[in-house]
């Protein structure tokens, strides 16, 4: 399959008070075209960094400080990667939420409580849209069925022919200041709000039309879950980055967002990167799977051969820890707690809690090896 | 088996007021009527989902607040009562007197913000057991340190502050201060879910030899089936202030009765690659226990609802011996689950 997307030695550092936490210490990933990739870990570890880098929307005092994020939006075109982290702010805007967007934790914190749910999903479409729109909009006041009132039609005609062959115009930004005439984009604001209502209507919410005009505080959890997933999809992205999407919900609600996300991948999005510390929903939902331990990818395999044949000792570890449904069994716990990333032990940062340390793991770190096909760790045993 | 506690009738209003003069304008009903008996030295797991009011019969259990009505008996060893003592109508001072307060402890969902931050950790350990009884300082020391040991931390512990721990170690302290006053029964109100996994099964099992060795009963409430399955010998399904049904650990797992344990069965997602259960997907959400659905509460998600479960209650009514489910078509269940589910959901679970 086609690389979509690859992170090479990707750094990221947080300067803190305390200390420069290390947040992620080269990471490596590669995202296919058409997969569901799951990232998992325990809180910590870095995995919301990681995809907060690869976005670029890492927050003071954290800094990325090399590698490369190279996405490769295009299927087929293998030589056209696109390095994210030499491109300019503008260019990530107009990327954001358009090629790649990303659906947040908490929905209650992702949604404005001041807006209406029809303005917070018609926003991406004016963000990203607007050409389109403009475009679609001349053609409507064109056509012949048109019955507007001839010279407001006519001045219509103009304006949306202007804005349709550029829709940021010096003069429309003056438009836009002067307040009768900045009423030019009703029907542009129409408009987007009819495509909120297609496709809030598409994820299978009831009555699209009364929702829009509500506001967060009127919806319950899974809902506003939806609506977010709503403002991700909006521009048909080729990849969905969902950052412990479902975390926060009941198993009842989670098990609906779960099948809502396998649907929408079969029909429109081409792939998910699945940020979730539930191994199960990575077992239910996913197609590879990477393991992280702070700040440092430890295992990466598809999703039969990690919970079948797990290699490295920390996944292992991982997988003995929690309670499973067939199997009846003591569960085993990991010695000792997650370390401190601003002094972060040398060499294997698993060393001082793996059940098979070796004198060579506290020197250096062991890099990235293929053990047997599609399947990498990073340990000393193999 | 002897019983410990016994739950006859338990509700739980919690008014809505509004206006001028904070006039009642209705009630969320958070428990309407629970029926249910808990014996010595087993642990109970309470699962649902959020809202149904799992913690509201933990924090009744335990008189944290005065239920509505209904009557929780408590038949307790080493009080100063030979009668079952009814916890909802005994006077506050009474519980103390007969020294019940200290044999009903729980401990709580986020160990951040159960534990005092200003207060050392020697002091949170020894404050229920000053409250109960008198001891010497040098005394009292000793049997915090004998506590801390016994949760897995040592006297170097005492004299830090909580922000000083990680999650898992301030949720040990926690479970150390529930165990101060020797109780007999504890509730568990998710004690693990602010947890990782790995620090979730070093809990667990604490919990689990604890058990053992102090002779406990636990109520486990948990939305986590698989920590349930994990940790309980009997289990208690809630939706919306009922309960829906009850049954050993083994029998729920394997042949479940009501229809919204199937679900939640199906929805949990497990660690398992080859154990792929299918989903039974509910429609839509939980309703709002203010004013819950007539007839069965569950018929408006309910794959099976028929013409009767929108007028009359089902009762929590005995399948066999110890279990006990609340459905009107609980004899017929494996028979809708295979016709419209497919036949190797039922074997599945097997």
């Amino acid at each position: 399959m086609a690389k979509l997307l690859e992170t090479v030695d990707l750094v990221t550092n947080f300067y803190t008070y305390e200390g420069v936490v290390k947040a992620l210490n080269k990471v490596s990933l590669v995202v296919d075209h058409g997969s569901t990739f799951g990232l998992v870990g325990e809180s910590g570890c870095g995995k919301s960094v990681t995809v907060r880098s690869i976005m670029r929307i890492v927050q003071e005092p954290g800094r990325i400080e090399g590698g490369k994020v190279i996405v490769y939006l295009d299927e087929r075109d293998k030589q056209a990667g696109i390095d994210l982290l030499q491109q300019s702010e503008t260019y990530m805007e107009s990327l954001r939420g358009d090629r790649i967007s990303m659906i947040f934790q908490e929905p209650n914190a992702a949604l404005n409580p001041t807006l209406s749910i029809g303005d917070q999903v018609s926003e991406s479409f004016l963000f990203h849209q607007k050409k389109e729109m403009c475009t679609k909009i001349y053609e409507d006041l064109c056509a012949p069925e048109c019955q507007l009132f001839y010279p407001i039609k006519k001045i219509q005609q103009a304006v949306y022919g202007m804005a349709s062959n550029n829709p940021y115009a010096v003069s429309l930004k003056i438009m836009n200041k002067v307040p009768i005439l900045k009423r030019w984009q009703k029907r542009l604001k129409k408009e987007a709000k009819k495509r909120a209502i297609d496709i809030i209507d598409k994820l299978g919410i009831p009555n699209p039309a009364q929702v829009v005009e509500q506001y967060p505080h009127n919806l319950s959890g899974g809902m506003k879950q939806r609506i977010v997933i709503a403002i991700a999809l909006a521009c048909n992205p080729v990849l969905l980055i969902a950052d412990e999407a479902t975390s926060n919900l009941d198993v009842t609600i989670q098990a609906q967002i779960l099948e809502l996300l396998r649907r929408l991948k079969e029909e429109v999005i081409s792939s998910i990167l699945l940020i979730t510390h539930d191994l199960g929903v990575v077992a239910e939902t996913c197609d590879r799977v990477g393991v992280m331990y702070a700040g440092n990818l430890c295992e990466v395999a598809d999703v039969k051969e990690l919970f079948g044949n797990p290699l490295h000792p920390y996944t292992r570890a991982l997988l003995d820890a929690v309670p499973k449904f067939s199997v009846e069994k003591e569960l085993k716990s990991i010695e000792g707690n997650v370390p401190n990333l601003v002094t972060p032990p040398p060499g294997c940062r698993f060393h001082p809690r793996c059940p098979r340390v070796m004198g060579v793991c506290p020197q250096t770190f062991p890099e990235m090896k293929e053990v047997k096909k599609d399947h990498m760790v990073a340990c000393y045993l193999y | 088996m002897e019983k410990i506690l016994s739950l006859k009738n338990l509700k739980k209003y919690y008014p809505i007021l509004s206006g001028v003069f904070r006039r009642e304008v209705n009630t969320v009903k958070a428990l309407d009527g629970i029926d249910l008996d808990i014996y010595r030295g087993e642990c109970l797991g309470v699962v649902g989902e959020s809202g149904c009011g799992k913690t509201t019969t933990g924090k009744a259990i335990i008189r944290l607040h005065n239920p509505t009505s209904g009557h929780v008996y408590y038949f307790g060893k080493g009080i100063k009562s030979e009668e079952p003592v009814d916890i909802t109508i005994t006077k506050n001072f009474a519980l103390k007197r007969l020294g019940i307060r200290g044999k009903l402890q729980m401990v709580f969902q986020d160990p951040t913000t159960s534990l005092n931050p200003r207060m050392l950790v020697k002091h949170i350990i020894a404050e229920p057991i000053k409250s109960q009884e008198r001891m010497g300082g040098r005394e009292l020391e000793d049997r915090v340190i004998a506590l801390l040991k016994l949760v897995g931390l040592t006297r170097d512990h005492l004299l830090r502050y909580p922000h000083e721990f990680s999650g898992g170690q301030r949720q040990r302290i926690a479970v150390a201060r529930a165990i101060a006053t020797d109780p007999e029964f504890i509730v568990l109100d998710e004690p693990t879910s602010a947890l990782d996994v790995s620090v979730q099964s070093q809990i667990l099992n604490l919990l689990k030899s604890l058990q053992q060795t102090l002779n406990l009963t636990f109520m486990f409430v948990t939305h986590h089936l698989l920590v349930v399955k994990y940790i309980s010998n009997r289990v208690a399904v809630m939706y919306l202030g009922k309960m829906v049904e009850i049954a050993e650990t083994e029998v729920l797992f394997s042949r479940p009765v009501h229809p919204y344990t199937y679900a939640l069965l199906s929805a949990i997602p497990i660690p398992e690659v080859e154990h792929k259960l299918g989903r039974i997907v509910l429609s839509g959400d939980v309703p709002s226990p203010v004013n819950p659905p007539e007839g069965c509460r569950f018929h408006t998600r309910c794959p099976f609802a028929i013409e009767r479960c929108l007028q009359e209650e089902p009762l929590l009514e005995a399948v066999e011996a110890g279990h006990q489910a609340a459905c009107h078509r609980k004899h017929h269940i494996e028979a809708l689950i295979a016709e419209n589910f497919g036949q190797n959901w039922i074997s599945a679970l097997r």
